[in-house]
């Protein structure tokens, strides 16, 4: 973006809120069974403290939270978790995405709790990355020219 | 239930999206945008859709307000008038 001066009320601001939302996509993330939430939104609000640590410092420090060039990897691997659960279901002699039939746990809703639970955390991975990566391929641009 | 709440809702939303779409700066227009998503995100909730209304909020308040001033600052308006 422009080059603005480094405000350090923003800055200080930004600092302290972003471990706090950071805190709560965690939650949402791995309370997203038994409560409203989940993978997609526990991933948005990952991706919000990152992006807001990007717009109120110096990319210098964005980048060093969080480097532009780990964006594809991980959404990649955040798919790669969402699949391979899908899959070990189909392997174990389910259906897919069948959390039944995998073999993590003796009780049947144990067994749907932790598939669960895995699926959203490839999703909330996925989210995280991609809306970043967007955010950063947006400002690209901005060095070349 | 909340009927009233609703209808004040409603008569809200419609006139921030028209702001929205009359609004010459595009700044204005993307604040407007996310004040209806804000909005939008109460109405689920008051109708019972806790995990839409919190998809609504955190998407539509939070990530595309960003996205869209960003967007906003690298690009530039050719006509002047």
């Amino acid at each position: 973006m422009k080059e603005a001066e480094n405000n350090p009320i923003v800055s200080l601001i930004a600092s302290i809120v972003s471990p706090f939302i950071m805190l709560f996509g965690l939650y949402v993330i791995f309370h997203g069974h038994y409560s409203p939430g989940g993978g997609f939104q526990g991933g948005t609000l990952l991706a919000a403290s990152i992006i807001l640590i990007r717009l109120a410092h110096s990319s210098h420090t964005g980048q060093l939270q969080f480097p532009a060039k780990l964006g594809t990897p991980l959404g990649s691997l955040g798919v790669l978790i969402y699949y391979g659960t899908g899959l070990a279901a189909l392997w174990w002699g389910g259906q897919f995405l069948n959390y039944a039939f995998l073999p993590l746990a003796e009780e049947i809703s144990l067994r749907r709790s932790w598939g669960i639970l895995l699926v959203e955390i490839g999703v909330g991975l996925a989210v995280m990355a991609i809306l970043v990566s967007i955010f950063d391929d947006l400002l690209e641009e901005e060095d070349h020219d | 239930m909340h009927w009233e709440l609703e209808l004040v809702f409603f008569v809200i939303l419609i006139i921030l999206a028209l702001v929205a779409l009359m609004v010459r700066n595009l700044l204005t227009a993307v604040v407007m945008l996310n004040v209806f998503s804000f909005l939008s995100a109460l109405l689920y909730v008051v109708m019972g859709a806790v995990d839409v209304g919190f998809t609504e909020a955190v998407v539509g308040g939070g990530v595309t307000g960003v996205f869209l001033v960003v967007l906003i600052f690298k690009t530039t308006r050719r006509s002047t008038d």
